[in-house]
C-alpha cells in the first residue's frame, strides 16, 4: 500500500482528498533561503520596496523562535526545509474558466466553484498552489470602482494603495508566521471598495493546495472605504497525503469610518495541513468588522481572528466554530482590542472534539484605559463527544477602564445519553441523532453562512458523525 | 407475525434491571388493537422503566421475558427501529436540543418514521397546521429550538404534536398529564383520542392521577406496585384508587380482592 492510500484510509471520508497530476511550469526546490525569497520577488517582477520587505521579513523569520505556547510539540515537527515555497501551475490568470488548464478547472468543477459563481457570487478568485488561476468580478461592480484582484495583480496595478496599507495591520514582525508569510507571500486577494459602495452579493476566494509538501502563503488585503460594505467568503481544501503541507496566510482588513466588512471562512484542509494564519482587522469610527470563522479540517490550526477597534463607536463580531477529529488540534479563538470609547464586541466560540481530537479556545480581550463605555461579550461553548477527546480554554481579559461592561460565559458539555435516546425514539439512528445535536450546537454559526455553505457544513458534520459510530 | 388477532402490544414475564438492581419483576400486559390502557402507580413503582423499556432504552438490562408489537418481537430492535415499526414514547422529561429547529426536526422525524413521501409537500404542511391548531400551538413555535426554554406545558403539547404527526401504532405516554392544567389535559387528551379511537392502534398511559383518564376513558387500568402489576380492572379501578388511595389498594390486594 502506498503512503498516499494509507493516509486516505486514515482520514476516512474526507471528500476533497483527491489530487491531480502535478504539471508545474515553475517549481522551486524544497527549502527556504534569502535567495528563494529574492527569486520569488524577481520572478514576480516586484518593485524594490517589496523585495526589501520580503528580505527583512525573512531575516526576522530566521531569528524569531517558534511560539512557546499552543501545540509546541506539533509546531516543532514542521520541517521548513521540506516545504516547497513556490509553485506556478498556470502561466496566466484566466478570466474565463476556459482559459484555466483542464485538470485544474476540473478540480474547481468538482469543488463546485463555477456553479456557485453563477448562482450567488459577485466575484471569484481561485488559487491553485502559489498563484491565482482564475479571477472574475461582476461588471457592474467594476464600473462602480470596486477592485477585486489577486494580490500579485493588485501590487502591479495599484501599487500606491498596496504600499500604503501592506503590513500596516499586521507587520511582518508580529509573529514568526506573519514573518514567513511576508517573506514568501504569493496570491491571495486584494480588494478595495470605494466610498459608499455596497457589494450586495458575497465575493469568494477559493484556495486549493494540490502538490505534496506544498507551502501556500497567500496574502489578503481588504480595504472598505467610508460607508461601504462587502462580504468576503473563503474556502479551502487540499489532497490527503501522508506528508505534511503548510498553509500560512496573512489577512489584513481595513474598515474605514462607517464601513462594514464581513469575512467568512470555512476551512476544510485535509488532515496533513498545518494551518497557521494571522488575521486582523482595524475598524475605524462606527465601522464594523465581522469574522465568521469555521475550522473543520487541518492537522493543527492556530488562528485567532482579531479586531482593533480604533475609532469611536466601532463594533467587532467574531463567531467561530472548530471541529477537531482524530489527529487534529484546533487551537482557535479571537482577539479584540478596544482602543476607542463606545466600542462594542461580541465573541462567540463553539468547539467540538471527537475521537481523540483536541480543541482549544484562546482569547484575548483588551480594553484600553482611555476607552470609555465599552461593551464586551464573550461566550465559549465546548462539546466533547467521547472520553478520548479534549477541550481547553485560555481566556485572557485585560480591562483598563472602569466604565467597561464585560461579560464572559464558558461551558463544556458532553452529549447526553438521554438526548440521544430522545432523538432515537423519533426514528433517528445514533449517527443521525449525533449529527442533529452537533449541527444544532453549530447553528449560531451556520445561520450566519450563505445558505449554500450552511448546507455543505451540515452535510459535512453529519458525515463526520457517521464515521464515529461503531 | 402480524395478523388481525394479535394484540398491538404483548408483554410477557418482563424482568428488567439497571446497574444490578432489579426494577421490573415480571410484567404481563396485553393491549388489544384500538384500546387505551393505563398504568397507575406511585413514584418508583417501575412505571417509567416500563415505558423506557418498551421504547428500547439502552441503559436497562432485560433479565427475562419478551415484548411483541402486533406479533413481532421487539427484543432485538434498536430504539429507532422500534420507532419506525410504530412505537412512540411521550417523555416525562423531554430533552432539549439547542440549535435544532422544531419545524426541521418534525419534518426529519416524520421522514424517518413514516417515509420521505409523508414528510413532503402540502399534505405534511396541512397535517402540521391542523395538529398545531388542535393543540393551541402558535406558528412561531416552529422556529424555536426543540424543547429549549419550553415551559412544562409547552413540552407536553410538543410531545403530543409529535404523536399526532408520527401516527404510531402504539403510543406510550409517560406522565403526560403532569405539569398540565385542566385545559392542557383536555387538549392533550383530544390528541391521544384522535390517534387511537376508531383505529387499529393502541395506547398505554402512565400516570399518578385519574384526572387525565376522565378525558381519555381507558379500556383497562393496571396498578403497579414494586415492579409488578398487582391489580387490573375497568375504568372504575382508577376512581376507586383516587377515592381510597394506594395504601387501601395494597391492603385489598393482600386480602386477595379481584378488581375485575
Amino acid at each position: 500500500m502506498s503512503g498516499d492510500s494509507e493516509a486516505r484510509e486514515a482520514v476516512g471520508d474526507y471528500k476533497a482528498g483527491w489530487h491531480d497530476p502535478e504539471n508545474a511550469t515553475i517549481r522551486f526546490d524544497f527549502g527556504l533561503s534569502e535567495k528563494v525569497v529574492r527569486d520569488i520577488s524577481e520572478l514576480k517582477q516586484e518593485p524594490e520596496w517589496m523585495t526589501e520587505i520580503r528580505v527583512k521579513a525573512y531575516r526576522h523569520f530566521v531569528e524569531r523562535p517558534m511560539p512557546t505556547w499552543g501545540n509546541t510539540e506539533e509546531l516543532m515537527e514542521i520541517d521548513f526545509d521540506k516545504v516547497c515555497y513556490f509553485l506556478r501551475s498556470s502561466d496566466e490568470t484566466g478570466s474565463s474558466w476556459d482559459d484555466v488548464p483542464d485538470d485544474i478547472r476540473n478540480t474547481f468543477d468538482r469543488l463546485g466553484i463555477p456553479e456557485a459563481e453563477q448562482k450567488w457570487l459577485s466575484g471569484v478568485t481561485a488559487q491553485y498552489e502559489s498563484e491565482t488561476v482564475y479571477h472574475s468580478i461582476r461588471e457592474d461592480l467594476e464600473k462602480q470602482g470596486v477592485i477585486f484582484l489577486d494580490m500579485d495583480s493588485g501590487l502591479k496595478e495599484h501599487e500606491d494603495i498596496v504600499k500604503k496599507y501592506f503590513g500596516s495591520v499586521i507587520p511582518y514582525s508580529d509573529n514568526k508566521f506573519s514573518a514567513l508569510n511576508t517573506a514568501v507571500w504569493s496570491g491571495g486577494s486584494f480588494i478595495y471598495v470605494p466610498k459608499g459602495v455596497h457589494v450586495e452579493m458575497p465575493v469568494q476566494a477559493y484556495f486549493r493546495i494540490n502538490a505534496k509538501n506544498m507551502g501556500q502563503f497567500e496574502r489578503t488585503l481588504i480595504i472598505a472605504d467610508e460607508g461601504s460594505s462587502i462580504h468576503y467568503v473563503e474556502g479551502c481544501t487540499a489532497p490527503t497525503y501522508s506528508t505534511d503541507s503548510l498553509h500560512s496566510a496573512v489577512v489584513e482588513l481595513l474598515a474605514l469610518p462607517g464601513a462594514h466588512i464581513r469575512y467568512t471562512t470555512v476551512q476544510n484542509w485535509s488532515n496533513n495541513v498545518y494551518n497557521l494564519v494571522t488575521k486582523r482587522g482595524v475598524a475605524h469610527e462606527n465601522a464594523k468588522i465581522e469574522w465568521v470563522d469555521g475550522n473543520i479540517g487541518s492537522k493543527l490550526t492556530m488562528k485567532y481572528p482579531a479586531v482593533i477597534l480604533k475609532g469611536e463607536g466601532a463594533h467587532a463580531e467574531v463567531i467561530s466554530v472548530a471541529y477537531a477529529g482524530n489527529g487534529q488540534h484546533q487551537d482557535a479563538g479571537a482577539k479584540v482590542h478596544h482602543m476607542a470609547s463606545n466600542t462594542t464586541s461580541n465573541i462567540l466560540s463553539k468547539s467540538i472534539s471527537k475521537d481523540g481530537g483536541r480543541g482549544s479556545y484562546r482569547g484575548m480581550a483588551k480594553i484600553m484605559p482611555k476607552a470609555e463605555n465599552c461593551r464586551l461579550n464573550i461566550v465559549c461553548d465546548a462539546l466533547i463527544l467521547d472520553e478520548e477527546s479534549r477541550q481547553d480554554t485560555y481566556p485572557t481579559m485585560e480591562v483598563g477602564n472602569p466604565t467597561a461592561h464585560c461579560e464572559h460565559e464558558a461551558s463544556v458539555s458532553k452529549v447526553g445519553d438521554e438526548q440521544l435516546f430522545y432523538l432515537m425514539s423519533r426514528g433517528h439512528t445514533e449517527a443521525e441523532a449525533l449529527g442533529m445535536i452537533v449541527n444544532g450546537f453549530f447553528e449560531p454559526f451556520t445561520r450566519e453562512l450563505p445558505m449554500e455553505y450552511a448546507v455543505e457544513l451540515n452535510k459535512l458534520m453529519s458525515l463526520e458523525m457517521e464515521g464515529s459510530i461503531g | 407475525m402480524a395478523s388481525d388477532d394479535n394484540p398491538i402490544l404483548e408483554v410477557r414475564g418482563l424482568k428488567v434491571g439497571i446497574e444490578g438492581t432489579s426494577i421490573l419483576k415480571g410484567i404481563d400486559l396485553i393491549i388489544p388493537k384500538g384500546e387505551i390502557h393505563a398504568i397507575m402507580g406511585r413514584n418508583g413503582s417501575g412505571k417509567t422503566t416500563t415505558a423506557n423499556v418498551i421504547m428500547g432504552h439502552p441503559a436497562y438490562e432485560i433479565e427475562g421475558g419478551e415484548m411483541f408489537l402486533d406479533g413481532e418481537s421487539l427484543d432485538d430492535m434498536e430504539p429507532w427501529e422500534r420507532s419506525r415499526e410504530g412505537v412512540f414514547l411521550s417523555f416525562q422529561y423531554p430533552q432539549s436540543i439547542p440549535g435544532l429547529q422544531v419545524g426541521n426536526f418534525l419534518r426529519k422525524s416524520v421522514s424517518s418514521v413514516r417515509g420521505e413521501e409523508a414528510a413532503r409537500g402540502s399534505e405534511f404542511r396541512e397535517k402540521l397546521t391542523s395538529a398545531m391548531e388542535e393543540l393551541d400551538i402558535p406558528k412561531s413555535f416552529l422556529s424555536r429550538y426543540v424543547n429549549d426554554g419550553f415551559s412544562g406545558g409547552e413540552k407536553k403539547r410538543f410531545e403530543i404534536l409529535q404523536l399526532m404527526l408520527l401516527q404510531p401504532r402504539l403510543a406510550v405516554l409517560d406522565e403526560t398529564d403532569s405539569g398540565l392544567d385542566i385545559d392542557g389535559i383536555r387538549t392533550v387528551s383530544k390528541g391521544i383520542n384522535s390517534v387511537v379511537r376508531g383505529t387499529e392502534n393502541g395506547a398505554l398511559i402512565i400516570t399518578h392521577y385519574s384526572r387525565i383518564l376522565e378525558h381519555v376513558n381507558p379500556d383497562r387500568v393496571h396498578i403497579m406496585i414494586g415492579g409488578k402489576i398487582v391489580a387490573s380492572g375497568g375504568p372504575n379501578l382508577a376512581n376507586l384508587l383516587e377515592d381510597n388511595g394506594y395504601d387501601w389498594l395494597e391492603e385489598q390486594v393482600e386480602k386477595g380482592v379481584d378488581f375485575e
